[in-house]
């Protein structure tokens, strides 16, 4: 396993970057540069050289690692010991590094049921914008000391600095997966997935892509076989092979030219109308869609919805990319960003175009 | 003498005045400024740390609250938010010249949606309220803080609360959705959203155990979950505590994740036995209580891989309950076990230190060596699957130096949870209790960096002021009389 520590280059390097005023780009595996706005930034940290597993017991359930380790090793790593990240994160490239998976924040089909990749986060090293190296969280599951910073990384685009290290909680694998499929029609499929999301199942998946539901169970054999006995639909061979599609956006129906708009709502939103084709996720928490409507058009009708709407991919770069903060809720954004950075070094832009 | 280390900056209004400002906002019956009606408000669940308010403002409606803000804010007044009082780190503890804030009166649901499992409440709901009124549509809110009965839902995220379920089930912060707060200016904002996730920054995490820091909280939304099939607990008894703390790690390197995984030692087990007759071994040197919950299937099959596990891990005696009544019975000896250890000693003093849990055996061992040195009795109730600790010191504070003597154990304590990689609070808080371990979890640069959050929020620090967070001076104060790692902490600091 490659361990290195570069932990003391990098602060060298962000003092130097201080002292100039000049922005940074932080890159690790480059798997998710499609995601967010662009950062305005001609210089770049790469931390795909900080890594290697740090700590690692599965009795604790918490494995600790360098950014730059990648995501792959370590899965790899927790499944030979039969255990995994619970919230199972999109890779998107065979490069992609744990520091960019936390610092993207996305979670796959499980986290419904698990939690998502925030939840899991128990502690992190970073260094801030004044180039100081701090600890926050740690490596046990329950840690109310100081206000929770571990988790503000998750999802932060690399705009509140440089994550040097993480501590994660991990889960068991499933002892057994089945995955059922049910042909129906959007409407059924949105009615069936709350109809069964209020039983004690042993759910961890449930998508549906225009023709089909498919409901992942994992759990105990017996217990995953009683689930299928109350909920009958065809088992699906080799489901593995779609639920890696349905993270990895490699199905089908992900590879279409247009605009691709991620919208979150309340898993018991009607059917939102746009675009032709739309893909229901997270048990109706998560749609997926396709359009060239204009990107106020979308936020506004997630927000009718309860929700909030990011252009995931393609398309020309709006304004926005992620749904418009607006009031105190922005000053609150802002203010946040200065506290640790207040020169705003580290990827400007990425997430919204005023910090 | 003042709890609190430093003075606050002198305010521009008398208490009078301040009165009277309120009557401009609130009836008369909702100002509390006698001595005699502001008594009950003196401490919260850490009853050893007490101090008069100066004046209490019981407001019921959001407009209220936003306008005594706003009085607040113009006169630079601190202000103190007070959910049910039942916090376990005098984070509501009074102060003077700051203006006690309580939201108990906002106790309502305001909404519950059982297609998209969730309810949105009001700051003062109480925790088991939220259960027992999504029970009719098989649903439930899963972290449940022993106090559940009487604290409440804003107080709940104030200290991100977490419970026996928190292995499988999470905190609080794991089981809300959207907050809404006003902050010091009195500006409505709402964190998080009642989809899965929120735009931006995860602000909804941060406000997770603030303390009353950052804003008042005013309208909370949570996730609601499944209640399961069935719940079946095992407990097992040990001659020693090493052999309970194998047992536990057997059991989760086997990939199960019990609902619920608690320990007590010996003198937990009596006091607990002799107080309610769980049915628990008096001879055993460590317990373990094993909840598994899910479908009948699934429990039944995992039970029966527990009690392989327990047993290769020499447990002494096995006992399933064999009904719901057995169930509660076994709970009932571990949810009882903070009064039952009451009844052995006119006070005894919580601690709430996480560890990680292989290191369980040897800090057991030193808080006994340390019970010797101090010559306090201590009685250990563990949540075992997460690594919380819950030390309870025995002492009389009507002996001269006794409590004194409590807080420099428990401080030690705290100590050695930092020295293994743990934490000084798992579910409690800092509150005022703890604030000085804070100086020797956290280097000058990482409060800083708490102290500039805090000011992106509440510019001018009027919000529960002096606590969870210690002043750099305070540490460097504080810090002289602690060597972290072999060096003194904040030696950049001047020593005063």
């Amino acid at each position: 396993m490659n361990q290195t520590d570069h932990s003391r280059d990098w602060q060298q390097q962000i003092q130097e970057h201080h002292a100039k005023k000049s922005p940074l780009m932080i890159i690790g595996g480059n798997s998710k540069a499609f995601y967010g706005r662009r950062a305005d930034a001609t210089q770049v940290l790469q931390t795909r050289a900080h890594c290697g597993v740090i700590e690692y017991e599965p009795a604790e359930l918490v494995i600790t690692a360098r950014a730059g380790t990648p995501l792959r090793e370590i899965e790899t790593t927790l499944a030979q010991h039969q255990q995994m990240l619970g919230f199972e994160p999109p890779h998107f490239g065979e490069h992609a590094t744990l520091g960019g998976c936390i610092a993207a924040g996305l979670s796959g089909p499980r986290r419904p049921y698990s939690g998502s990749l925030r939840d899991h986060v128990l502690g992190v090293t970073v260094i801030n914008g004044r180039a100081e190296q701090l600890h926050f969280g740690g490596k046990v599951m329950k840690n109310v000391a100081g206000y929770d910073l571990a988790r503000l990384y998750a999802g932060s685009l690399g705009t509140l600095g440089v994550i040097l290290d993480v501590s994660l909680k991990v889960l068991p694998l499933p002892e057994t997966e089945l995955t059922l499929r049910f042909e129906m029609h959007v409407e059924q499929a949105l009615a069936k997935m709350q109809q069964i999301a209020p039983q004690p199942l042993p759910l961890s998946a449930a998508c549906y892509d225009g023709a089909e539901l498919s409901l992942r169970l994992s759990g105990t054999p017996q217990g995953v076989q009683h689930a299928r006995s109350l909920l009958g639909g065809e088992s699906v061979p080799k489901a593995d092979h779609f639920w890696r599609q349905v993270r990895e956006q490699t199905h089908p129906f992900f590879q279409h030219p247009q605009p691709l708009w991620r919208i979150a709502v309340p898993p018991a939103t009607s059917m939102i109308t746009l675009g032709d084709a739309q893909w229901i996720d997270w048990g109706g928490a998560q749609r997926w869609m396709y359009s060239e409507t204009s990107s106020e058009a979308i936020f506004s009708l997630a927000q009718q919805h309860g929700g909030h709407a990011s252009l995931f991919r393609g398309g020309e770069q709006p304004r926005d990319v992620f749904q418009p903060l607006h009031g105190k809720l922005k000053e609150l954004h802002v203010n946040t960003k200065l506290a640790f950075d207040p020169l705003c070094l580290f990827n400007p832009g990425r997430m919204y175009s005023y910090y | 003498m003042s709890l609190y280390a430093e003075q606050l900056p002198p305010i521009s209004l008398s208490r009078v005045e301040m009165v009277r400002a309120l009557r401009r906002i609130l009836p008369a019956d909702a100002i509390l400024h006698q001595p005699e009606s502001l008594r009950p408000y003196e401490c919260d669940g850490l009853s050893a740390y007490r101090e008069l308010p100066w004046v209490v403002a019981i407001p019921d409606t959001l407009a209220q609250v936003q306008a005594i803000l706003k009085l607040c804010h113009s006169h630079k007044i601190p202000v103190i938010a007070r959910g049910a009082g039942t916090g376990l780190s005098g984070g509501a503890l009074p102060r003077d010249q700051c203006l006690l804030l309580s939201m108990a009166k906002f106790n309502r649901i305001l909404n519950l949606d059982p297609v998209n499992r969730l309810a949105r409440l009001q700051p003062g709901v109480r925790n088991l309220a939220i259960s027992e009124a999504a029970a009719a549509h098989g649903l439930y809110y899963a972290p449940d803080p022993s106090s559940q009965i009487a604290c409440s839902i804003g107080g709940n995220v104030a200290e991100n609360s977490g419970g026996v379920h928190c292995l499988k089930y999470g905190l609080t912060v794991h089981n809300v959705l959207e907050v809404q707060l006003l902050t010091m200016d009195g500006e409505s904002v709402s964190l998080g959203s009642q989809a899965l996730d929120g735009p931006g920054l995860d602000l909804l995490a941060v406000i997770h155990g603030s303390e009353g820091l950052l804003g008042i909280i005013t309208q909370v939304t949570v996730k609601l979950l499944p209640i399961p099939e069935c719940a079946q607990v095992m407990m097992a008894a040990f001659d020693s505590i090493p052999e309970a703390g194998a047992a536990v790690a057997a059991i989760i390197a086997a990939g199960i994740i019990p609902a619920g995984l608690e320990m007590m030692d010996n003198l937990a087990i009596r006091a607990a036995e002799d107080f309610v007759h769980a049915g628990y071994p008096t001879d055993a040197a460590a317990i373990l209580l094993c909840e598994l919950d899910g479908s009948n299937a699934e429990v039944s099959e995992q039970l029966l891989r527990v009690h392989h596990l327990l047993q290769e891990c020499g447990a002494t005696r096995l006992r399933t309950a064999n009904n719901e009544a057995e169930r509660l019975q076994l709970w009932k000896g571990r949810k009882s076990a903070f009064p039952a250890v009451g009844r052995l000693s006119p006070d005894y003093y919580c601690m709430d230190g996480t560890i990680p849990r292989r290191a369980l055996a040897g800090v057991l061992q030193s808080i006994a060596d340390l019970s010797q040195r101090y010559q306090l009795p201590v009685a250990n109730v563990f949540h075992a699957g997460d690594g919380n600790l819950h030390p309870l010191i025995l002492y009389d504070a009507n002996k001269p130096g006794e409590l004194v003597k409590a807080e420099q154990f428990g401080a030690e304590i705290l100590q050695l949870c930092i020295a293994v990689g743990g934490t000084i609070t798992g579910e409690h808080g800092v509150g005022i209790e703890k604030i000085n371990q804070m100086c020797a979890q956290f280097s000058s640069a990482e409060l800083q960096q708490f102290h500039s959050l805090k000011r992106a929020f509440d510019p001018d620090g009027l919000l529960n002021p002096g606590k969870a967070i210690p002043s750099l001076r305070r540490c460097a104060e504080h810090g002289a009389l602690h060597v972290h790692h072999g060096k003194l902490a904040h030696p950049g600091l001047e020593r005063f």
